[in-house]
């Protein structure tokens, strides 16, 4: 058994330790967040936080994880999305959106190491996530503009929460 | 701690579709007669008696095809008052779902958050043939705005027998029948009929006529069209809890990948079962001919099990395709496999022999790939001897049709779902994998999710045809532009077309063929320019092996655009330079020179290149621009233009480049583009589609090329194979919507499509602001670094 803590919610799988984290994730514990992309770490689709670090799920054995885990199921907290999440929606991000949970996740992880990033900032923190519907430029304006919200006010709105899967 | 167990997992919206409205569900009990109209009770959740419901249409088996000559095919009122919508589209992430949306809200008089819409389901939508050449608005809107308008006609109708009132006297608000004179008397659409289904027949001998009595609303009346409503699709995909087509699960699915020869051509000699048969989950190695895939309870499992698997295959006796690198000279030696009609317009022969200077020049763009940012992916159930496939394919209904065909079942035993996938923009191998699942899960009897990996998405999807061309021009004494000349090549031959049961790649490896190759096609530029004297002419050519192989051709987000208007764009920009002409007026006076047409082409492409350059700011000179070629610093700018039209949708991009003469490296740091489509329906959702079509077009401008040697892809992923990412995108982009009718208030203002128009231009806009910046033509695409520090040097030496 190994033991893996989601979003606040510990789960235990039966599963080979060389397994990757994202077919346990959506195979076994039916998360839909993270998806498959390339295998290899080079697109970002499978992205999700760990102790708040963008991790690509699709070449990390589910073994080898340690720490909290959030996916962008998890971002949201008491029923309020995250910033981002918001921003996305009020700026008509993704086209088709099947890269944006590593879009989402990796701007989140950009943002916790530094809220007020500069243009240049986010185009080199955002530099390993493509789109193929190229919707980039949608997502820099939403970073952008969710960038500078005070995110501690967010999570310190539940500080239990704040713990339990983002760290900043 | 909790524990999961693979359950059907759909989205509620499409489970209910699935489950509770199914148009096999009799119209009887007819509770009113009234002329055509007759309303029948809704018999609601019958899964069990479908097998006995008698469809419409005459087609008896348990996913009957749905009868477009029946209104309630496309819309059913509930008693609460909204309404479903059931088109036969897709929306591959263009907002197009909430266009349609709009329009029939806005003709049905119900507001735009008291509906929604379901779509591509093969027994419950009408075939409106999914989606494809930007038509979803442009053709496939007026059926649903007709019957949404039929709907609204015998709504108004019941009303006016309750209501006890000719219909001239009442008025529809949100679904609100009231009399004019006496708003306190009034009916819902809900009291009218919700709950129960209408019994109205429609007519029209394609779907596309379909139509009832009533005619829609002049524009002057529209609400919702014309409202930049957002998404309805956008916040489940931004909160992680929208069910995409890869996260549908059944109970006792398996998981299948493909083993593909690891040459092309390759013959599958011998397979050695035992390689992999003791490994944990295994179930099953599936062979016929070439086509060869494992099959495990796990999908790690499967991945490890198409790698461990030892196959032998003999490699075919001759190279399969000459070097990508050797391409463009082997593709201008071939003999055409079939050409176009030469199209001559006056005495071009003539023109050029008088002409006071004449330019030549050949321009290259090689085969480019769709490479999905999820590969290919499909999960097939055959439960009760049925089939039931869950598809991101945006040709559902072909997906449904192909795959009968292919196992030899009745097309009403087959279903396809669509669901949310990764982009598709035209034939993808969505296509393919969908008939590799319901093929294994017909074999095995379990339902089956096969998934594609990275390299096997980039190296065997279809791809866009790599063109050569030869571009002549003359100009006159005065630098009038007088004759041109065109001739195109394209690598297309045996182009595969939508789910064809004989050319998808399965059928392929199964040694299946169809008696004729399609021949493919090479086509020519879509301007308004009025050159006198003009001859243009496509050839297709072909490659040694068409058959079994992963340079294969389809239709790529406008199969043939981005190349030819790269290529004769670019052209018209060098004849500009030649006659010391500023390129947006140069255009402007060959537009001036042309004559009408019934889609007010002239006017309205004269208008979209003037918004173009009046929002750029630009500056009326010659290219290239002087400044730059006596600078010092090793980053120059330029801006460049490019105009197209599309059907009747017209564009003209403006790119403004930044080049490093150092590192090579482009960076369009601004794009403007005017766009006239006629009547938008929802505008910040056409100007978002249209931000990245220009920016798939700018990929493939900069960095997009399918490479090989002489047996096998080699650009097989992300590395390899690159794309456009954050760094490459420009710090502003304007889309400006023109409306260049010239009745702009006409009350019958056409609606044009908008996802593929904006493509076409983007890579000579590119190629001719480089120039302005450098003095330098770019002829060979993509412009990456290495192949713009090559053009630079030739420039010098």
């Amino acid at each position: 058994m190994i033991s893996l803590s989601i979003n606040g919610t510990n789960h235990d799988v039966d599963v080979e330790a060389s397994t990757p984290l994202l077919y346990v994730l959506r195979n076994d514990l039916d998360f839909k967040g993270p998806r498959f992309g390339c295998g290899l770490a080079q697109c970002g689709a499978c992205t999700v936080l760990v102790d708040g670090v963008a991790t690509r799920s699709c070449v990390t054995p589910v073994s080898a994880v340690r720490g909290q885990i959030t996916t962008l199921e998890g971002l949201a907290r008491n029923g309020r999305l995250d910033p981002l999440q918001q921003a996305w929606i009020d700026e008509q991000v993704p086209q088709c959106g099947y890269c944006q949970n590593g879009q989402i996740l990796t701007a989140r992880a950009l943002l916790n190491a530094n809220p007020n990033p500069t243009d240049s900032e986010i185009r080199a923190g955002m530099e390993g996530v493509l789109c193929r519907c190229m919707s980039y430029y949608r997502i820099q304006a939403a970073i952008k503009r969710a960038a500078g919200q005070s995110t501690a006010a967010f999570y310190n709105a539940s500080p239990a929460a704040a713990k339990s899967g983002v760290t900043t | 701690m909790t524990r999961h167990r693979p359950g059907l997992t759909l989205p509620s919206e499409i489970a209910e579709a699935v489950h509770s409205i199914n148009p096999s569900t009799s119209r009887r009990g007819f509770l009113k007669a009234s002329g055509a109209l007759f309303i029948s009770a809704y018999l609601g959740v019958n899964p069990t008696g479908r097998a006995l419901a008698q469809a419409a249409s005459g087609s008896a088996g348990p996913y009957p095809i749905p009868d477009y000559r029946q209104l309630d095919t496309w819309i059913v009122i509930h008693p609460d008052n909204t309404a479903t919508f059931h088109v036969g589209k897709t929306d591959g992430g263009q907002g197009t779902g909430t266009a349609y949306r709009q329009m029939m809200c806005d003709e049905l008089d119900i507001a735009y958050d008291r509906a929604v819409l379901i779509m591509g389901n093969t027994d419950i939508t009408p075939d409106q043939g999914g989606s494809g050449g930007s038509d979803g608005i442009e053709v496939d809107g007026w059926p649903m705005r007709r019957t949404a308008a039929e709907a609204r006609r015998v709504l108004l109708e019941l009303a006016s027998d309750s209501l006890d009132t000719p219909v001239a006297e009442l008025t529809v608000n949100n679904g609100t029948v009231s009399v004019v004179s006496n708003s306190s008397r009034s009916v819902t659409y809900a009291e009218l009929i919700g709950g129960r289904r209408f019994d109205v027949t429609l007519t029209g001998d394609n779907i596309n006529q379909t139509r009832g009595l009533a005619d829609v609303k002049p524009v002057q009346d529209l609400r919702v069209i014309g409202q930049s409503l957002p998404r309805y699709d956008i916040p489940a995909k931004v909160d992680g809890s929208l069910t995409w087509a890869v996260d549908v699960k059944l109970p006792g699915m398996v998981h299948a990948r493909n083993v593909r020869p690891p040459v092309a051509g390759a013959t599958l000699a011998s397979v050695d079962e035992a390689s992999v048969s003791g490994l944990p989950g295994f179930v099953a190695v599936v062979r016929r001919r070439n086509y060869l895939a494992v099959v495990f309870e796990r999908e790690e499992q499967a991945i490890n099990g198409a790698r461990a698997l030892r196959a032998e295959w003999t490699p075919p006796a001759e190279a399969a395709f000459p070097r990508s690198a050797d391409l463009f000279d082997f593709m201008r030696v071939q003999t055409p496999t079939s050409s176009s009609r030469t199209v001559i317009t006056g005495d071009p022969d003539a023109a050029f022999a008088v002409a006071a200077r004449v330019l030549e020049a050949d321009y290259e763009v090689p085969f480019q790939g769709h490479t999905a940012i999820g590969p290919a992916h499909a999960l097939a159930d055959p439960s009760n001897g049925l089939m039931t496939i869950y598809s991101n394919d945006m040709k559902i209904y072909g997906l449904r049709l192909g795959v009968a065909r292919f196992l030899a079942m009745p097309e009403d035993r087959v279903r396809a779902i669509y669901m949310d996938g990764p982009q598709v923009y035209g034939r993808t191998a969505a296509d393919d994998v969908g008939f590799e699942a319901a093929f294994l899960a017909k074999e095995l009897g379990r339902p089956v999710r096969v998934q594609w990996s990275r390299d096997e998405e980039t190296a065997w999807d279809t791809k866009g045809p790599a063109y050569t061309f030869r571009m002549r021009g003359a100009l006159d004494a005065t630098g009038r532009p007088v004759a041109i000349e065109y001739e195109a090549r394209s690598l297309d031959y045996n182009h595969v077309g939508y789910n064809e049961p004989d050319t998808v790649l399965i059928a392929q490896l199964m040694g299946l063929r169809p008696a004729q190759p399609a021949q493919g096609g090479a086509a020519l530029p879509s301007s308004q320019y009025g050159i006198e004297h003009q001859r243009m002419v496509g050839h297709v050519v072909s490659l040694p092996m068409i058959w079994e192989t992963p340079l294969r051709c389809g239709n790529l987000r406008d199969p043939n655009g981005p190349q030819v208007t790269y290529a004769f764009e670019a052209f018209i920009d060098e004849m500009a330079t030649a006659a010391n002409a500023d390129p947006v007026e140069f255009r402007l006076s060959m537009i001036e020179d042309s004559t009408e047409d019934a889609l007010f082409r002239k006017a309205r492409s004269l208008a979209t290149v003037r918004a173009a350059a009046e929002s750029y700011g630009w500056d009326n000179r010659p290219s290239p621009n002087p400044l730059m070629a006596a600078a010092s610093s090793p980053i120059v700018n330029g801006r460049g233009i490019a105009y197209t039209f599309r059907s009747g949708t017209v564009v003209a991009i403006i790119a403004d480049v930044e080049v490093n003469r150092e590192t090579g490296r482009i960076f369009v740091r601004r794009l403007v583009c005017a766009h006239d489509c006629g009547l938008v329906i929802n505008p910040m959702g056409m100007k978002y589609t249209v931000e990245c079509g220009m920016l798939h077009g700018l990929s493939r401008a900069l960095w997009e090329e399918v490479r090989f040697d002489n047996e096998k892809v080699t650009s097989v992923d992300w590395a390899s194979h690159p794309t456009l990412r954050h760094s490459d995108t420009p710090e502003s982009i304007e889309v400006i919507i023109v409306n260049g009718d010239p009745n702009p208030d006409r009350p019958d203002m056409p609606h044009y499509g908008a996802g593929e128009a904006c493509h076409k231009p983007m890579i000579a806009a590119v190629a001719n602001a480089f120039h302005d910046a450098t003095g330098v033509r770019l002829r060979r695409v993509p412009f990456r670094p290495e192949s713009v520090l090559e053009a630079l040097r030739q420039q010098i030496s």
